[in-house]
């Protein structure tokens, strides 16, 4: 019903550019939805965040902290962030909002009025 | 060294999210218990949370580079013991409690702890910490009598 989101995994364009799926988290609230994509090492500079054709793009780019020495283990990955879904229709694109904290990306999709719940005054 | 291996994070899509939280689900209705139904709800049960961690070495210094998105620092912490840094933490589950439902999550919350083995003795009493963008960075400077040194010689 109120899928925020299908999320689409391929959308058959070529990216030159290797990306990691972030994990993410929906939230809904009564007017909308809250996105929530973890994202280590982006910076507000670094996130770029689109809407076309009904699909919403979040790429993070990572600004990672240059560390002297000898990397003796390692278990990160280099590679910045991707992640897409498509929009449930009752979501208002020019209304997203976003920011980013320590790392975590976290977007406000208002739903449109029209499908807010409202009520009518009786006279 | 002794390290506890690191599970990449979930990069499934959303549908096997979807199957872990019905299984979750599932699980909390069964046992009734409220001790394991907190312990269950937190994740803990079937897959911990092990964040990312990268390890250098200097001449001067071992630096442990842990990936932790959205925390507050308050809520790590380091410790230093017979060699072993652990390093702890919590992530609360936020806004779920007034009304918000989670239709879908991927994110860990709960507690973590990493411990790592150090490559060499280091001075606990001038180690130092930076949390900045969701990268905990932590500088263990090394004992004076394991750097190494110049001989000069005459």
């Amino acid at each position: 019903m109120n899928t925020l989101t299908r999320e689409n995994r391929d959308s058959g364009r070529a990216h030159s550019e290797q990306f990691v799926a972030p994990p993410a988290s929906v939230i809904e609230a009564g007017d909308g939805y809250t996105l929530e994509v973890e994202m280590p090492g982006v910076t507000k500079d670094g996130l770029d965040i689109s809407v076309e054709n009904n699909e919403l793009t979040i790429i993070g780019r990572r600004s990672l902290p240059v560390v002297q020495g000898t990397l003796i283990h390692h278990e990160s990955r280099p590679e910045n962030f991707r992640r897409t879904f498509e929009l449930d229709p009752s979501i208002d694109a020019n209304k997203i909002s976003a920011g980013i904290e320590q790392g975590l990306a976290t977007l406000t999709l208002p739903k449109a009025e029209q499908v807010k719940r409202r009520k009518i005054p009786v006279f | 060294m002794t390290l506890i291996r690191y599970q990449a994070p979930e990069l499934a899509p959303w549908s096997a999210a979807d199957r872990w939280s019905d299984l979750r689900d599932d699980l909390n209705s069964f046992f009734e218990l409220p001790v394991w139904s907190s312990f269950a709800r937190a994740g803990q049960l079937f897959s911990g949370w092990s964040p990312a961690l990268d390890l250098y070495q200097s001449n001067d210094n071992v630096i442990a580079v842990v990936e932790l998105p959205g925390m507050r620092k308050e809520d790590i912490e380091i410790s230093l013991h017979d060699g072993i840094v652990t390093i702890s933490g919590e992530r609360k589950r936020e806004g779920s409690s007034n009304g918000e439902k989670t239709e879908r999550t991927e994110r860990y919350t709960g507690t973590f702890s990493r411990s790592i083995t150090l490559p060499t003795r280091v001075d606990g009493k001038k180690v130092s910490a930076t949390y900045r963008d969701g990268i905990l960075t932590v500088t263990l400077p090394k004992a004076e009598e394991v750097k190494p040194k110049q001989i000069q010689v005459r």
